[in-house]
């Protein structure tokens, strides 16, 4: 089976495409701009001391969970790594609970005991947030399968990075999934940095999309900057799973703007490589630019969507620090679940 | 009005760092994610962002400084043309979180506050009974699950088309379909991680690893995804799953292929473990296991297998986690083991029978939750104990049962108490140096007569 690749269009720069109104583009601009937001005030908090341990950031990535989003429906599952905020607040889930897991209090998601790096939602069809490279790619392909056997049409969109995408388990899960037909789409989310080491240095093989094609799976490369092509692809991915055709992949480039985790001296790449992304390619001045060219929008109009987020972000942080700590009597429940 | 830029916690473990150097000056405009400064932490270089825009008022601590505590004021950020030089210096310090009391401490998560030790019978008096052989009460469990409930389903290498590599899924795959009878390639990691997933989607996946030695291949999705999920999300996301298999030595087949993996699984919150020896416990745990919300480990032996027991000739019976079993009653020696353990300990009780030595012998059955009660109330008459298992010595399951009798048993014990155990080397494959590496009749008999001073 030939895989089959999209083109890009030239430069990067797409226009608006007719699959989005401008609505959906102002809520696109409005989506981006909470998680970036959030991970702003999060690394602030961080700062101050009020998160602990590991905290992956998920700014310049904005795009491919927003454009996602936009193409699945209600009851598809999503799971993902350890930068996970902006999955969270993408499907749905509240900022202030995620704000205080992150800052381990009993406010937070998972009552305080999971973390950055661990949060769940069952009402949103969230399945994490998990802390090990590469693990969540056969529990995502293991969620599609409970759909599968149920017979419904469910997807799950299963995220991954660059660095996971080296993993011995992401094959074995490819190889069942085609063989099995599972609704699953694999989101590799090509930041181009696995921690500090490029994809030119971990593979001689740096289209990752393409070794789908080795176990018969189907995919493209998508332009992780612009979520109308984010969305696009998202919704070619969705139909081709739907329709009982098994896995797809979608290989997203997108680049993260900050380090690795907030410890990172980002001593693998210039300075320059980053301002050149965020300058020429950032996914929410693109929206922001095709709402205001477009006529969909003023400046006053986007000044008040900022000041709606400022206001989210603020609340959530307030909520973060005023929710207690959990309940020391927390360290023994949770163990096990009622037989 | 200006607010205070403080120095950052730049990665987990810093509490002060170097202010190597300022990159912008008094009255610069800045955006949010412009460098401000970098700083120089615990671990390396880093650049400090600012996180929001203004116009930097107040340098407060130069270039240079080192030993800036994490959350001390280092300039002062406002809107232009705004006056910083007479800032508050004493503005309120960053919220830090409070500090918890420390937990009060408790050694083992699922050990209840006071054992109690439970004898009730695991089935009426008066059950009329059947002849099988182990093999036939695993089958028979999973099939009768399977029936009762269609969110079972086994999978695993060779459990469909080729019946089973150990004949334990015989007939599965002509009464359930490939649907609920599933066979995977051999990618142990894949598959389990895919099972737990199920699991996390509502359905009640049964594992069957050939071995426990290739679920090694696995062990991270059974401990990092399957364990600790339920308690990562907070009580939200269990994982109801059992994986199964032969485990331990079985004859001849060398290192790789015959390791014990009791302890390992035993030492995991968020588990439960099970290694059952009878036919009837393997029919009625396992039963239980598939039954149980959460991801239980079933230890299996090969050389088991075909042995025959007598098993209860019930339409449905289960035995609860957590509780042992006398399998022989005696007063002078408590002789603790499972699994095929209990072969050497039955065996040994036997041979000190007609030496004039009563031992009580406790199956254990489960391994986590444990029964520390049954195990405490025999050594309270007994005095006694030795524990017997075929696993490596260092850190096993007897050094658990001898570190708890200590704490709890200390006055009542007449001598210490004797781990038999497998030996401490890799299983050799020559047949006479492979007996001499698992656990004896011989050791068990010895130690039994060593700490009854006989």
């Amino acid at each position: 089976m030939a895989a089959k690749r999209s083109t890009p269009a030239a430069g990067g720069k797409t226009n608006a495409k007719s699959n989005v109104s401008p609505d959906e583009l102002k809520k696109f601009y409005r989506e981006m701009l909470l998680i970036r937001r959030f991970e702003e005030k999060a690394g602030q908090l961080y700062g101050m001391g009020l998160i602990g341990g590991f905290c992956h950031l998920y700014i310049g990535q904005e795009a491919v969970v927003v454009g996602l989003e936009a193409a699945a429906s209600e009851g598809d599952k999503r799971i993902t790594s350890y930068r996970d905020h902006g999955h969270m607040l993408a499907c749905g889930m509240d900022a202030k609970g995620v704000m205080a897991e992150l800052t381990g209090r009993i406010g937070g998601y998972s009552k305080g005991k999971g973390g950055s790096m661990h949060m769940f939602s069952k009402e949103k069809h969230f399945y994490g947030g998990h802390g090990i490279v590469g693990a969540q790619v056969p529990l995502g392909a293991g969620l599609a399968f409970s759909d599968k056997y149920r017979g419904n049409d469910r997807v799950t969109f299963t995220y991954f990075g660059d660095g996971a995408a080296n993993q011995g388990q992401v094959y074995e899960t490819y190889n069942m999934a085609e063989l099995w037909s599972l609704p699953v789409i694999f989101v590799i989310e090509n930041n181009q940095y696995a921690m500090g080491t490029s994809v030119q240095r971990s593979t001689k093989s740096p289209s990752l999309w393409e070794r789908g094609a080795a176990y018969g799976i189907e995919g493209e490369e998508v332009d992780g900057m612009d979520v109308l092509a984010v969305k696009d692809a998202g919704q070619r991915a969705v139909a081709h799973c739907r329709a009982g055709n098994g896995p797809y992949i979608l290989e997203v480039k997108t680049y993260r703007y900050r380090g690795h985790s907030m410890s990172d001296p980002a001593k693998y790449r210039t300075r320059e490589e980053v301002q050149e992304m965020r300058e020429k390619r950032d996914a929410i001045e693109h929206v922001r630019q095709l709402l205001l060219t477009g006529g969909h929008a003023s400046e006053e109009d986007l000044k008040a969507i900022d000041k709606e987020i400022k206001d989210i972000v603020n609340e959530a942080a307030e909520f973060s620090k005023e929710s207690p700590e959990p309940p020391l009597d927390e360290l023994w429940t949770d163990i096990y679940a009622d037989a | 009005m200006a607010t205070e830029i403080l120095m950052p916690a730049l990665s987990p473990t810093m509490e002060e760092g170097t202010l190597a150097k300022w990159l912008v000056k008094e009255g610069d405009t800045v955006q949010a994610g412009d460098i401000l400064a970098e700083i120089e932490t615990d671990k390396a270089t880093m650049e400090f962002e600012a996180v929001d825009e203004g116009v930097i008022g107040k340098i407060l601590i130069p270039e240079g400084t080192e030993g800036v505590k994490v959350n001390t004021a280092i300039a002062l950020i406002g809107d232009a043309g705004e006056d910083m030089s007479a800032a508050p210096t004493a503005a309120a310090p960053a919220p830090i979180a409070p500090v918890a009391e420390a937990a009060p401490a408790a050694p083992v998560a699922a050990a209840p506050a006071a054992p109690v030790a439970d004898h009730s019978p695991d089935w009426p008096e008066g059950t009329p009974m059947k002849t099988q052989t182990v093999r036939e009460a695993l089958r028979d469990a999973m099939a009768e699950e399977m029936r009762g409930n269609d969110n079972v389903f086994l999978m695993g290498e060779e459990v469909g088309e080729y019946q089973g590599a150990y004949k334990i899924s015989q007939g599965l795959l002509d009464e359930f379909g490939a649907k609920r009878v599933i066979d995977t390639p051999i990618t142990e990691h894949g598959f389990a991680g895919i099972a737990v997933g199920a699991a996390f989607g509502g359905l009640n996946p049964i594992v069957e690893f050939m071995t426990f030695n290739f679920a090694m291949q696995a062990i991270d999705q059974i401990i990092n995804s399957a364990a600790k999920t339920l308690y990562m999300s907070g009580g939200q996301m269990g994982c109801p799953i059992v994986f199964r298999g032969p485990n331990g030595a079985a004859a001849r087949v060398g290192a790789q292929h015959s390791q014990d993996y009791a302890a390992w699984y035993a030492h995991i919150p968020g588990l439960k473990v099970v290694q059952p020896y009878t036919a009837a416990d393997a029919k009625g745990l396992l039963k239980q296991a598939i039954r149980d919300a959460n991801p239980v480990i079933f230890l299996e032996n090969e050389i088991l297998y075909g042995k025959t027991f007598e098993v209860p000739d019930l339409p449905d019976f289960t035995i609860p986690f957590g509780k042992a079993k006398i399998a022989r009653a005696g007063d002078d020696v408590t002789l603790v083991s499972f699994g095929i353990g209990m072969t050497y300990a039955m065996e040994a009780a036997d041979r000190l029978a007609a030496e004039g030595i009563s031992a009580e012998v406790i199956d254990l059955r489960t391994l986590r939750p444990l029964d520390y009660g049954t195990v405490l109330a025999s050594v309270q008459k007994t005095n006694r104990c030795v524990t017997i298992e075929e696993g490596f010595p260092v850190a096993s399951i007897g050094n658990h049962i001898s570190a708890y009798l200590m704490q709890n048993a200390f006055d009542y014990l007449d001598a210490p108490v004797i781990n038999c155990t497998g030996k401490d080397v890799p299983m050799p494959y020559a047949a006479n140096l492979e007996k001499l590496a698992l656990v004896t009749t011989d050791e068990v008999v010895a130690a039994v007569k060593s700490v009854t001073y006989r």
